[in-house]
C-alpha cells in the first residue's frame, strides 16, 4: 500500500500580479515502511512539498492521498494522528515558554492519551533522553537534545508516516550522527514512513531508499539510492548535484 | 551557565529552587520563578521601583494606622497651614484637610484605579489583537479598523464621553479609561502575534491538531503577556493623570474623596502662595509612576524570552 | 623569522563574564600565519569564531581578550587604538562572514559598498575608485560586472553576494583574510565555486587565509594546514593533506560522523566525548 500519494502537485504563494509558483505539477508515491528523500537547492519547492502536504500552506491544487484518505483542506484529527513533523531548526520548533513536560503532556491530551506520566517517561527513553530532561526549559537544552525533544513530540501520537524537514541541517556533525542513527532505529522499531527533505546528498542517501530530486519547483527525477550512489543519474542537473556534493566530500 | 552543586547531600531551599533538572512540574515552575526573581533582584533600579511601590501600598493598606487626622475633617481655621506646621507634616489644604492623611487614604484610591485599569485595558487588547493577528483576513481588517477609531480620539475626551454616558464615579471612571486605553495594547499584541504566528513550534502544535482557542490563549498569549504588562508599567502614569483629569473634570472620584489628581485640581488655586497643596500630591503621582517605570525596565530583562534564553 | 608570518598569536583567551563567573571561550591557544591558508576546525561552542574576531579585536561586550602576544605585521594587535585597529581591518587584514544578507548595507548600492571600502583606506578619485571596483568585480568571476556594480544586494543571489563580499573584502589588499564560514549559508553547487574564488585570489596574491569552518573535508580541501579546536582548545593541528593521518580521537570521530555518499554504513559512528579533552593541554600551532 502507497502510504503517501502526490498527483500533479502545485503550491502557489500570493494572488495575481504577484503570485509565485512554488512548486509545479509534482507527482510521486511513497510506500509504507518506505523512506523517500527529497533533495534539491533552496528554493527547489522541496520544503514547500513538504509543509503543503502536512497543512501548513492553504494554497495548493492537485491530488494529495494519505493512507489512501484524500486530503481537503482542512486535515482530520485522524490525519494528525497519522502524520507528524519534524522541522529544521530545533531552536525555533519549541515554545521557548514550555518545558519538555508541558510540550509532551499537551500533544498527550490533544490526542487524548491516558496515562501521561508513563508515556512521556517512555518517549523520553525512546528519544535517548533520561527523565532528568522532563522538566527542563528548550534553553537549558543543546541543539540535538532539543531536536530529540521535537522527535519525541512528532512521535507522541504514534504516527504512521514521520516528515522530515532537513532535521539535521542546523545540527553539528557528530550530533547529526547520532541523530539519525537515532531516526534510523525508531523507523526499524515502529514501522514509520520516511519522508525526508534535504540539501546534503550524503544524509539523504544515508537513510532514504528512493530519492527525488527537485529542481526550480519541478521534480526532475525519482532514482534508487543504489543508482545515486553508483553516480548513475539521467537527468543533467542531478549529475551536477552529485558532482558538486562528492567533490566537496574529499 | 552550569549552576555548582554543593557536595552537601541534603537540598536546601536554594539548592532546590536552582536544580538542573527538576524532578516535578511544581519545582520547574518554582525554578523559573526564582530564577526570574534573581534576574530581576540584580538589576538595582527595578529593585528601587519595586521598593517605592511595596512602600506605596503597604501605606495605603495600613493608612487608618498611619494617618495623624480624619482626611475628611474639615477645620477652616487651620487652613492653607505650610509643612510640618502644628504637627501636619505635610501641611493642610484649602479647607483645613490634613494632606498628610489625604495623601494615605488617597493612595488607596489610586492604586485602586490603577491596578483596576492595568487589569482590563491590557485584557481587551490581548484578546482583540491576538485575534486579529492569528486569524488574518477580514476579521483582522474590521478589529483593527476599530482599533484605529478608538485611536483616532483624543483619551481624556472619549473617557469623558463613556463617563458622561455612565455617569460619573470611580468604577465608571476605570472603565472609561480601560475602553480609551486598549489599542496600543491591541496593536502590540497584533504585531507580536505576527510573528508568532509564522514559528515552527506554532506550526508543531498545530499539525497535533490543536484548535485557534487553545493556540492563543496556551502558546500566544504567554508570548505576548510580557510585553504587555512592560508597556502597562510604562503607561501607568498616563493612566494616573488620565484619572485624575477626569477628577478634575468632576467626573471620576468625587469630592471629598482625597484622590490624588482631584487634590492637584484643588490645590491649582493656590499654587503660587500656597505651593504645597498641589505639589505633595504631584510628588506622590511622580513616585508611583517612577516606580512602574523602572519596574517595567526591570521586568523587560527578565521577561524578554529572547534574554533569557542566553 | 618571525617577520615572515603575518600573525603572531601567543596564549590567546577571550573571556565572557556571566552571572556564574568567567566562562573561558578560547582558553589559551598559540599560533601563527604564514603566508598559507589556515583551516580552524571545530563544532559550534569550539571558540572557532571567537579565535577569528579575537585576532581583529572584534570580541563584543562584555567579552574581553587576553593573551601574552598578538602581532599581525609587526603591530601590536593588544594594544593598539581602535582607531589605529580600523586602520589595520581592510589594510592588513580582513574578514568575510557566513551570511552574505546581513553583511551588506541593504540601502547602499554594491558599488557604493565597494568603493566605500577602497576609499576608507586609499585616496583615490572617483573614477579610479570605480575603475578598480569593476575590476574586483571582475575578479570574482561576476558578468557583467557594470550592471552588478548598479544593483542592491537584495537584487543579487546568495553565491553572488558571497562574491561581492569578497570583492569588497579584498579591495584594499589587505595581507590576510579570515572567511568565518563563508559558504555555509550556500547551496552545495554554489559552494565549491565561491571557495574556488577565494583560494585562487587568495593564492594569486600571496595572502594568508585563515578559513573556519565546521567542514573537515571542505578545509582540508582549500587549506594547507589545519588546526582542530574543541572546548576553546587546539586539539591537534596537522597538515590538509595528511589529515586522514589524523590521530586525535576527536578528529577521527568528526570524520568519521559524516554520512558519505559513495562509502555508506548501515550506521554512523557516534562520536563519545572524552571529559578529559576539555583538560589536555592546547597544541601549539606556532610555525
Amino acid at each position: 500500500m502507497n502510504a503517501v500519494e502526490i498527483r500533479d502537485l502545485n503550491v502557489w504563494f500570493g494572488d495575481g500580479a504577484s503570485r509565485t509558483d512554488a512548486v509545479k505539477q509534482v507527482s510521486f508515491d511513497v510506500a509504507e515502511g518506505e523512506s523517500f528523500g527529497l533533495v534539491g537547492e533552496s528554493g527547489s519547492g522541496k520544503s514547500t512539498v513538504l509543509r503543503a502536504l502536512a497543512g501548513l500552506i492553504p494554497s495548493w491544487d492537485g491530488s494529495m492521498r494519505v493512507m489512501n484518505e484524500p486530503l481537503g483542506l482542512k486535515r482530520s484529527r485522524q490525519f494528525h494522528k497519522t502524520v507528524q513533523m519534524v522541522f529544521q531548526d530545533p531552536y525555533a520548533s519549541l515554545h521557548p515558554r514550555q518545558t519538555v513536560d508541558r510540550v509532551l503532556s499537551e500533544v498527550m491530551h490533544l490526542h487524548g492519551v491516558k496515562d501521561v506520566d508513563t508515556r512521556i517517561e517512555k518517549l523520553l527513553r525512546d528519544v535517548g533522553l533520561g527523565p532528568g530532561f522532563r522538566f527542563r526549559y528548550p534553553h537549558q537544552l543543546s541543539g540535538g537534545q532539543r531536536q530529540r525533544v521535537a522527535i519525541a513530540r512528532a512521535l507522541a501520537p504514534e504516527p504512521r508516516i514521520l516528515l522530515l524537514d532537513e532535521p539535521t541541517s542546523a545540527l553539528d556533525v557528530s550530533v547529526q550522527a547520532e541523530i539519525l542513527n537515532l531516526l534510523a532505529d525508531l523507523r526499524e522499531e515502529h514501522g514509520l514512513t520516511y519522508i525526508m527533505v534535504s540539501h546534503d546528498l550524503g544524509v539523504v542517501g544515508h537513510l532514504c531508499s528512493r530519492i527525488a530530486v527537485m529542481q526550480l519547483g519541478e521534480l526532475v527525477e525519482v532514482l534508487g539510492v543504489a543508482e545515486m550512489r553508483k553516480l548513475k543519474a539521467q537527468h543533467p542537473y542531478t549529475r551536477h548535484l552529485l558532482d558538486s556534493s562528492i567533490q566537496s566530500v574529499r | 551557565m552550569n549552576e555548582l552543586t554543593s557536595p552537601s547531600t541534603k537540598p536546601t531551599w536554594r539548592e532546590w529552587l536552582l536544580a538542573e533538572e527538576p524532578t516535578s512540574r511544581r519545582q520547574a515552575r518554582a525554578v523559573g520563578w526564582y530564577q526570574g526573581w534573581l534576574a530581576f533582584r540584580s538589576n538595582t533600579l527595578a529593585m528601587i521601583g519595586l521598593i517605592i511601590l511595596v512602600f506605596l501600598i503597604v501605606c495605603a493598606i495600613f493608612a487608618p494606622l498611619l494617618a495623624t487626622h480624619d482626611p475628611y475633617a474639615q477645620d477652616l481655621g487651620q487652613r492653607l497651614l505650610p509643612p510640618g506646621f502644628q504637627g501636619n507634616l505635610f501641611g493642610t489644604d484649602s479647607l483645613g484637610r490634613d494632606i498628610y492623611s489625604r495623601l494615605l487614604f488617597g493612595a488607596r484610591i489610586s492604586i485602586y484605579i490603577v491596578l483596576l485599569v492595568a487589569m482590563v485595558a491590557p485584557l481587551i487588547g490581548l484578546i482583540i489583537g491576538t485575534i486579529a493577528g492569528y486569524a488574518g483576513g477580514w476579521i483582522d481588517v474590521v478589529l483593527m479598523r476599530i482599533t484605529d477609531i478608538f485611536l483616532a480620539f483624543p483619551r481624556l475626551i472619549l473617557a469623558l464621553a463613556f463617563v458622561a454616558a455612565l455617569g460619573a464615579g470611580i468604577e465608571n471612571a476605570v472603565l472609561a479609561i480601560a475602553l480609551t486605553a486598549w489599542p496600543p495594547y491591541a496593536r502590540i499584541a497584533r504585531a507580536e502575534t505576527l510573528t508568532i504566528r509564522n514559528t515552527d513550534f506554532i506550526h508543531a502544535i498545530q499539525l497535533q491538531g490543536a484548535g485557534p482557542v487553545r493556540i492563543i490563549t496556551k502558546h500566544i498569549w504567554p508570548l505576548c503577556i510580557s510585553s504587555l504588562v512592560i508597556r502597562v508599567t510604562l503607561d501607568m502614569a498616563g493612566i494616573i493623570l488620565t484619572a485624575a483629569g477626569l477628577g478634575f473634570l468632576g467626573l471620576g472620584a468625587q469630592p471629598p474623596s482625597p484622590e490624588w489628581g482631584a487634590m492637584i485640581s484643588e490645590g491649582r488655586k493656590y499654587i503660587l502662595d500656597h505651593w504645597w497643596v498641589a505639589t505633595i500630591p504631584g510628588l506622590a503621582i511622580f513616585a508611583i509612576s517612577l516606580a512602574f517605570n523602572l519596574l517595567g525596565d526591570g521586568l523587560r530583562d527578565v521577561l524578554d524570552p529572547k534574554e533569557s534564553g542566553q | 623569522m618571525s617577520e615572515q608570518h603575518l600573525l603572531e598569536v601567543d596564549n590567546l583567551w577571550v573571556k565572557f563574564p556571566t552571572r556564574s563567573g568567567i566562562f573561558d571561550a578560547v582558553r589559551g591557544i598559540s599560533f601563527s600565519l604564514g603566508r598559507e591558508r589556515l583551516g580552524i576546525v571545530g563544532e559550534s561552542g569550539s571558540g572557532k569564531s571567537m579565535t577569528g574576531r579575537a585576532v581583529l579585536k572584534l570580541i563584543r561586550k562584555p567579552g574581553f581578550i587576553e593573551a601574552d602576544r598578538v602581532e599581525m605585521n609587526g603591530v601590536d594587535v593588544l594594544n593598539a587604538s581602535e582607531i589605529r585597529m580600523r586602520q589595520l581591518r581592510g589594510h592588513h587584514a580582513s574578514m568575510i562572514m557566513q551570511d552574505p544578507k546581513f553583511s551588506l548595507n541593504p540601502v547602499m548600492t554594491v558599488g557604493q559598498q565597494i568603493t566605500e571600502a577602497l576609499r576608507a583606506h586609499e585616496k583615490v578619485s572617483k573614477q579610479t575608485a570605480r575603475k578598480r571596483a569593476v575590476d574586483m568585480l571582475d575578479a570574482v568571476a561576476i558578468r557583467e560586472p557594470e550592471r552588478v556594480f548598479d544593483l542592491y544586494p537584495h537584487e543579487v543571489s546568495g553565491g553572488m553576494g558571497q562574491r561581492i563580499m569578497i570583492a569588497m573584502m579584498l579591495i584594499p589588499g589587505p595581507e590576510i583574510l579570515i572567511a568565518d564560514e563563508p559558504t555555509s549559508a550556500l547551496d552545495v553547487s554554489v559552494q565549491l565555486q565561491v571557495l574556488e574564488i577565494m583560494d585562487k585570489l587568495v593564492s594569486d596574491r600571496g595572502m594568508g587565509l585563515i578559513f573556519i569552518s565546521h567542514d573537515l573535508n571542505l578545509v582540508s580541501k582549500f587549506c594547507d594546514r589545519i588546526m582542530i579546536m574543541y572546548a576553546g582548545r587546539i586539539v591537534e593541528v596537522c597538515e590538509a593533506g595528511k589529515l586522514h593521518e589524523a590521530t586525535h580521537p576527536y578528529t577521527v570521530g568528526l570524520l568519521n560522523s559524516v554520512p558519505d555518499l559513495t562509502h555508506p554504513r548501515p550506521r554512523l559512528e557516534v562520536l563519545q566525548r572524552d571529559p578529559a579533552w576539555r583538560e589536555m593541554p592546547s597544541v601549539s600551532a606556532l610555525l
